[in-house]
């Protein structure tokens, strides 16, 4: 629990040292939110464009810090061989990863602290009862993109690791629901993407967040496939230097 | 001993990169691990330290497996790389804080950082220091560990003449305590300041191992420094030894240098108008001894 705590720590001094990262988790989804929040230019489905748009968001940010940052982090820490001296310290590799990922939570409570209060103050109207499964999604949400930025940061060199992600990125954050409803996508793509954990975590945010009636069941079933077997196969595959 | 190799392989594909190498490193000693780039020496380090498995044979550092028994093997060693290892924008004090803390040893941030001279340099990042100041850096991460075995993998690569003697200094002074250190280098002349004992790579196998002093003065030479000019196969028959020239104008003479041969080469240098520049009858440094036992073997 010691050298968990001192790793947690010195993780959260990298990512405050690193404006880029900074950008990534909180600046970008803030100006998403706060401009297409504002501009009524994209489709929302059957509700109000900031009821579709806070909880989607929040799911950009979750795959944001979890998947693009953590990802791309540690394949430049393989590259550096930082993972390889820490290596050759008492700290395991599981104490690692749970400082990693507990690094990864600390980040997401202060993007949902900010977007949630920004969904809020732009018109954000939460609702159900059903709002503290959502915690429980994020765990899930969290340990799938934390499981796949992994993988490709344990197998590929930093450089395409680093592009492989932002691709990635690009490609969940669009075919994910998450600012572009699904329903405006082909209709050939409709049930494939809901296998997508993009998907599943818009939707269950959306979901358990607004107190929309939506299935729980398709895309709690995507998220849990997910958020076990990902971090399974990076856990298996990981390569430290 | 602290470290034992037995038999050690390791190849990459169909590459043998060390090939049936065995040595041990003493307790308390300094143990250098010579030979040119690509011999095998990072290799060997790296299964001692339990980053890398090898092809077959057996390593025990403290008398564990250092893969098997890597994460008890950490709590007693210390591992400088031979590059990297440190994110290029942490600042120097966090990192060796970090390390410190992760070893709970008790030593002290401040006083290593001050020990490896980069108290100055505390508050920058790793980015920004120098190649030289890196390594220090690399070293003190190493310390933090307050190691009984030390693995060194090309410390003064890169480093000045202050930072050399720096690191020098510390490598004494663990060995005065009772660390095993084991570095490889190419810088022979450099290892040679420091080590008590060396294994000699060259292709990957180890071509001699032992105390240093045996090794250096298994073999003597005379050389001496004369005019250019000279036909060192005229002073060869003269005084029933091998001459060579081995620079300019200065010559190597392949026998126990004993009074009664300077005498001889200095009457055949008197005789034949040659000068007597300079004489050394010192032992041959550790690259003499190196190149002789490499020749013809790379």
């Amino acid at each position: 629990m010691r050298r968990i705590r001192i790793q947690l720590r010195a993780e959260l001094m990298l990512l405050a040292r690193n404006g880029e990262q900074l950008l990534l988790t909180l600046i970008i989804p803030v100006l998403l939110l706060g401009f297409f929040g504002s501009v009524d230019v994209l489709p929302s489905a059957d509700m109000k464009p900031i009821q579709f748009l806070t909880p989607g968001i929040l799911a950009i940010a979750i795959m944001s810090s979890s998947m693009v940052s953590l990802g791309i982090a540690t394949g430049f820490e393989r590259s550096y061989l930082v993972l390889k001296r820490l290596g050759a310290t008492p700290l395991t590799r599981n104490e690692l990863v749970i400082a990693k990922i507990l690094s990864v939570f600390i980040v997401e409570l202060v993007q949902a602290i900010v977007l949630l209060s920004l969904g809020l103050a732009l018109g954000w109207q939460p609702g159900g009862s059903t709002w503290p499964l959502a915690i429980l999604v994020v765990l899930f949400g969290t340990s799938a993109f934390a499981g796949i930025g992994l993988i490709l940061a344990g197998q590929l060199r930093a450089e395409i690791n680093l592009a492989a992600q932002n691709g990635l990125y690009l490609v969940l954050l669009l075919l994910g629901g998450m600012v572009i409803p699904r329903d405006s996508l082909p209709h050939f793509m409709g049930n494939a993407v809901r296998g997508l954990p993009s998907t599943a975590l818009a939707d269950l945010l959306r979901t358990t967040l607004n107190g929309d009636q939506a299935g729980l069941v398709v895309p709690c079933a995507v998220m849990a496939v997910w958020g076990i077997i990902a971090p399974a196969i990076a856990a298996r595959r990981f390569r430290w230097s | 001993m602290s470290v034992v190799v037995e038999n050690l392989s390791v190849s990459y594909g169909d590459l043998v990169a060390v090939d049936n190498v065995s040595f041990e490193a003493p307790t308390g000693g300094v143990t250098v691990i010579l030979g040119p780039n690509g011999a095998g020496k990072t290799s060997t380090i790296e299964v001692c330290e339990g980053f890398r498995t090898a092809s077959s044979g057996s390593v025990r550092v403290l008398g564990l497996d250092p893969v098997s028994d890597h994460r008890a093997l950490t709590e007693r060693m210390g591992v400088m790389l031979q590059g990297g290892g440190v994110y290029p924008s942490a600042r120097v004090r966090d990192v060796v804080s970090h390390f410190c803390a992760l070893h709970n040893k008790g030593v002290n941030a401040a006083q290593l950082i001050e020990r490896v001279g980069l108290s100055n340099r505390s508050t920058g990042t790793w980015r920004k220091l120098s190649g030289g100041e890196q390594q220090r850096l690399s070293l003190a991460l190493a310390l933090a560990a307050d190691p009984e075995v030390i693995f060194l993998d090309e410390p003064t690569s890169g480093v000045d003449i202050d930072g050399r003697d720096i690191i020098a200094d510390i490598i004494r002074d663990l060995s005065a305590r009772g660390t095993t250190v084991v570095l490889a280098s190419h810088d022979m002349a450099e290892a040679e300041k420091v080590a008590t004992h060396a294994v000699l790579f060259t292709s990957g196998k180890v071509i001699a191992s032992g105390e240093i002093l045996a090794l250096l003065t298994s073999r003597k030479h005379l050389r001496f420094t004369s005019s250019a000019g000279l036909v060192p196969a005229e002073l060869a028959v003269s005084i029933n030894s091998p001459v060579v020239a081995i620079g300019d104008g200065v010559y190597e003479v392949a026998s126990e240098p004993t009074p009664q041969l300077m005498t001889r080469i200095s009457q055949w240098l008197a005789d034949n108008s040659h000068p007597l520049l300079g004489v050394d009858m010192g032992t041959e440094s550790l690259e003499d001894t190196y190149r002789r036992l490499t020749r013809g073997k790379q």
